[in-house]
């Protein structure tokens, strides 16, 4: 079937850049990076259920430094999607939704990601220098 | 001229399937916030992360329980999402269908292993009906 020429509705290029469309994308980015974070999380899950040597060639690579920054990495995904997912759920209850009140909420959005990724990529690094 | 009837033919094509989806989606997040900063919280204050001891955390009941209830939460979370994203940047109908399914089957994979993992952990060392001698 033939994609028929037809008139497209105003998009992104229209609109003044705003950081609230950054964080708007964010989310779905950081959610699909979580997806693949699901990979090492259940290759650390099943390593300590199959025994040390196993949990120790994963710590391995975890503890590496490629690996601590790939953790630190989920580290902010994870936050990020848990605030703006929180944010999501309250503009679902109709609240918040005026301008003013979106704008406040990204920064508080990302006010507490940064001081939860911090805590962890301290955590993280913390552990790693450990191991 | 069709065997099916037409309430045949539009049952689950119309916006039912879309609210239930969009339902499910957020009560797995209302209950991903818990357990999310649980998860997160419980397993970064542990003293170490060596076996023994993140062993030991999660052989814990309670522990275990939390892990049982979160996995398939977040695998279905996660499936549920990138559904979504799928369904918006995959445009060919082929290659949707194709992504989509292999996209479910990991999450059932990822899933299962991750359950699988975390009860093998809550009864190592346990012995009667879950005697783990082999383990």
């Amino acid at each position: 079937m033939a994609a028929r020429e037809r008139p497209l509705s105003p998009h992104l290029q229209v609109y003044r850049p705003m950081y609230t469309m950054v964080l708007s994308i964010s989310h779905r980015i950081t959610g699909v990076a979580l997806t693949f974070g699901l990979l090492l999380f259940a290759w650390w899950l099943l390593a300590l259920a199959t025994g040390p040597e196993a949990y120790a060639r994963a710590g391995e690579f975890i503890g590496s430094p490629f690996g601590l920054l790939v953790l630190s990495g989920f580290a902010f995904a994870y936050w990020y999607h848990f605030f703006a997912g929180i944010r999501h759920l309250v503009w679902d209850t109709g609240r918040g939704l005026e301008k003013p009140q979106a704008r406040r909420s990204a920064l508080i959005v990302l006010a507490a990601t940064a001081l939860f990724t911090l805590v962890s990529v301290v955590a993280i690094v913390r552990a790693g220098g450990a191991a | 001229m069709s065997l099916r009837s037409p309430l045949g033919r539009v049952l689950g094509q119309g916006s039912a399937g879309g609210s239930h989806h969009w339902w499910t989606q957020r009560v797995g997040s209302v209950a991903l916030i818990p357990l999310g900063l649980w998860f997160a919280v419980s397993l970064g204050m542990l003293p170490d992360h060596g076996y023994e001891t993140v062993h030991a955390w999660l052989a814990k009941p309670v522990n275990a329980v939390l892990m049982l209830v979160m996995v398939p939460l977040v695998a279905h979370h996660s499936h549920l999402g990138m559904q979504v994203v799928i369904e918006d940047y995959v445009h060919s109908k082929g290659r949707k269908v194709a992504v989509m399914l292999f996209s479910q089957f990991a999450h059932v994979l990822l899933a299962a292993a991750a359950f699988f993992a975390v009860l093998r952990v809550a009864f190592a060392g346990t012995t009667g009906v879950f005697g783990a001698e082999a383990v």
